[in-house]
């Protein structure tokens, strides 16, 4: 398979991802718009080590993995957190690092 | 700075008691403290604590002058006073042969006027104070004789004169008197100055040692450059002449007569004065190359010294204090002294020191035995006390016998050594002054003792032979004075042997010259011609006719002027002088003063406000609150305007980040 296929569709998946982040209001679906923009790098790091044929690529693909897998972690912890104080999750209103 | 008990010895050969000399200055010091602080509650208020420890001291300096004579060890032991970094400065003794010798005089002289005193000062009013001064002065000297280096040497030094101000004037409640001790301390202060420089010079010289031996032998071994040694020796000189009265600083000695005889006995024969002689004796090798002793002729120090001694002796014609012809007599005698070191007759100097201390002060005391009785200084007072003080008279006639250089008393043998020096060494000129001031010397001595001694009682009241702590010292003084010399005449000559200037350089070697019966018999014939010549004037008033009166006619009377004036010295010291600074100077000063230091003053003050003025408004005010109020004013608004940016929200953030990540993505396109 060309690799153009796949850097499109990460390309695709990583804009997905940027838009997610700027735009929506609710916490949680911002960090599920980064997850999405990490997994479209997995996709170019995996499509670049098969078409490589480099095994590094990989295997920085299951770090990346790994550390998304804990950054969701910690970061749905934060966000219920602010449930439950606020009783909202939304990124609009919780401005509290104003200068 | 630290203190430290570091010793250095280097006896050579076994040394016994000579390693104790310290205790010698020690002893009388710890005298003075004493009788400071219990001398009123003794039972003789305080003067037998100073007899015991001179007494004692004395005892000691016999030991060590034998100890030497023996082993002939030189003790140079010294010990760190302090310390700073590498530079240390050390306090110790050096007994050789010339300071035992000096041990022995002075604790013997010391002794005999501590004696003497006990009957002189009777009653007087600070009795335990001049005790007290007088031990102290005994230990200043020892000291300063002990001293194995130049600054030691300098602290005792002053020490003398410090003390020598509070004995002269010691009956201070009279004008003259404190003036006398003033002019005495400010003229030798004048020397010492002199002194001061040639010791800063020398320890530069000698690559910072101030150890008297080693730059004695750096000198000798012409380590030190011959211009270097001639400024030193110059500047030396200079604390010698002041302290020894050389000429022209010779005037304090006369007015130091202020002071109780005792006391000038002590300074004249054993401390003060001849504390300059010592220092060239000490310091030798700097003056033998400083000013080439060797080459003859006529040097710097030689020329001093032989007007010293005929002009001293000059003025000794015309005084009629008693004391005060022995002042100019010692003011001459030291000019001898001077002299036999300026010529290289190094043990004739040192030799005519030691016989004159014995003489001198016998002099001086039998003065003062006769002042006592006859209540007055004036020779015009006196008159035929021979049968009224028989024992005053033998032993004042011994000592003018022995200062006159009659054969075989003291002063004969020192005298004709001197003279033989000079002739010896090159020195005519010397050798010419010396036999015209032994000259001078017999006939001022003779009329001295006939105007006192003989003729008819012209005083008031009846005199009296004196107690017998007066006459005692005096018999104990003309024993020496009278046998004292034979030690070194011919076929003895003991005294060369022990007291020698030895600074252990190879090449170098002082010659002594032993007797000459020619020039000896020269001297005694004018000696005993000076002594003939008073007799005609003062005693058998057998003069010509024609000459009779002659002092009070033309020429000569105006040189009687001149001697009665004192060569009009002290006019020029005081009114020229002390004038000067007096008058037009302190003028000068003043005006000085107002205008120019007050000018430069407010000026600088003046200068300093406007300075201060301007500081304040424009660099104070306006740069430097200008600079931090703008630090501060653009903190805050760059503040202001980052602060917009800090929304608090993250989307906008995160907005920024991919913009800027954007705008570098093409900027990475479009720039590689």
């Amino acid at each position: 398979m060309p690799l153009t296929q796949f850097m499109l569709l990460s390309a695709f998946l990583f804009c997905t991802g940027v838009y997610g982040v700027l735009a929506r209001r609710n916490g949680v679906l911002v960090l599920m718009s980064i997850e999405l923009m990490l997994n479209a790098v997995n996709i170019n790091l995996v499509a670049f080590s098969a078409q490589l044929n480099d095994a590094a690529g990989q295997v920085f693909a299951l770090f990346v993995i790994a550390i998304a897998a804990a950054e969701v972690g910690v970061g749905l912890a934060i966000v219920l957190l602010i449930y439950r104080n606020r009783v909202a999750v939304n990124l609009d209103e919780i401005d509290l690092m104003k200068g | 700075m630290l203190l430290a008990t570091e010793a250095v010895t280097h006896a050579a050969g076994q040394a016994g008691i000579s390693e104790q000399a310290w205790l010698i200055p020690l002893l009388p010091a710890l005298s003075y403290v004493i009788i400071l602080l219990f001398g009123k509650k003794m039972p003789k208020g305080g003067s037998e604590s100073g007899i015991i420890a001179v007494g004692l001291s004395f005892g000691l300096a016999v030991l060590v002058a034998f100890d030497w004579v023996k082993n002939h060890a030189v003790v140079d032991q010294h010990w760190v006073w302090w310390h700073n970094g590498d530079f240390k400065i050390t306090i110790g003794q050096h007994v050789d042969g010339l300071a035992a010798m000096m041990f022995v005089v002075v604790t013997f002289v010391s002794l005999m006027v501590h004696i003497y005193s006990t009957g002189y000062m009777h009653g007087d009013v600070r009795f335990t104070h001049f005790f007290a001064s007088l031990s102290l002065f005994t230990a200043a000297m020892l000291f300063m004789v002990l001293a194995d280096n130049l600054l030691q040497l300098m602290i005792g030094w002053e020490l003398v004169g410090l003390c020598s101000f509070k004995l002269i004037g010691h009956w201070f409640e009279e004008k003259n008197n404190s003036s006398a001790a003033l002019k005495a301390f400010f003229t030798t202060r004048t020397g010492d100055v002199g002194l001061m420089l040639g010791i800063i010079v020398a320890f530069f010289a000698a690559h910072g040692t101030f150890n008297i031996a080693t730059i004695n032998k750096m000198a000798l071994e012409h380590e030190i450059g011959h211009g270097l040694l001639l400024a030193i020796a110059t500047l030396l000189f200079l604390g010698v002449m002041g302290k020894s009265a050389q000429f022209p600083l010779h005037i304090w000695l006369p007015d130091a007569m202020a002071g109780p005889t005792p006391v000038s006995a002590l300074i004249h024969a054993a401390t003060m004065v001849v504390a300059g002689v010592y220092l060239v004796a000490r310091v030798y090798g700097v003056f033998w190359e400083g000013f080439s002793i060797e080459a003859g002729g006529l040097n710097w120090m030689a020329l001093i010294a032989g007007i010293t001694m005929i002009i001293a002796a000059a003025l000794a014609f015309v005084q009629d204090d008693i004391k005060r012809v022995l002042a100019y007599s010692t003011v001459s005698q030291l000019g001898y002294m001077v002299a036999a070191l300026s010529v290289g007759a190094w043990t004739a100097g040192v030799f005519h020191l030691f016989t004159h201390a014995f003489f001198k002060a016998l002099l001086f005391l039998g003065s003062g035995s006769v002042i006592h009785a006859v209540h007055s200084n004036n020779m015009s007072e006196m008159g035929g006390l021979k049968k009224y003080m028989p024992t005053t008279f033998t032993t004042f006639i011994i000592g003018t016998l022995a200062l006159a250089g009659i054969f075989p008393l003291a002063g004969f043998w020192s005298k004709d050594e001197i003279l033989l020096g000079a002739s010896e060494g090159g020195y005519p000129f010397i050798l010419t002054l010396g036999l015209i001031g032994a000259f001078m010397t017999a006939c001022y001595m003779g009329r001295c003792v006939f105007l006192t001694f003989f003729g008819e009682y012209r005083g008031h009241g009846h005199p009296h032979e004196s107690p017998r702590s007066m006459t005692v010292p005096l018999i104990l003084l003309a024993i020496p004075s009278l046998l004292i010399g034979l030690i070194n005449a011919p076929g003895i000559l003991k005294f060369t042997h022990w007291v020698a200037f030895e600074p252990g350089v190879e090449h170098f070697h002082l010659e002594h010259h032993d007797f000459n019966p020619t020039l000896a018999g020269i001297s005694l014939a004018v000696a005993i011609g000076g002594l003939v010549v008073s007799a005609m004037v003062y005693y058998w008033q057998n003069v010509p006719a024609g000459l009779r009166g002659a002092t009070d006619r033309g020429a000569l009377r105006s040189v009687k002027t001149l001697l009665i004036e004192k060569y009009y010295l002290d006019r020029l010291f005081v009114d020229g002088l002390v004038g000067f600074i007096k008058g037009p100077l302190a003028r000068a000063t003043y005006w000085t003063n107002q205008k120019i230091i007050d000018g430069i003053v407010n000026a600088v003050g003046i200068g300093t406000k406007i300075v201060g003025r301007f500081t304040y408004d424009i660099l104070d005010q306006k740069g430097v609150d200008g600079i931090v109020n703008g630090i501060g004013v653009s903190a805050s608004e760059t503040g202001g305007v980052l602060r917009l940016v800090q929304s608090g929200r993250v989307q906008q953030y995160a907005l920024m980040l991919f913009a800027a990540v954007g705008l570098l993505g093409l900027a990475l396109i479009f720039f590689t």
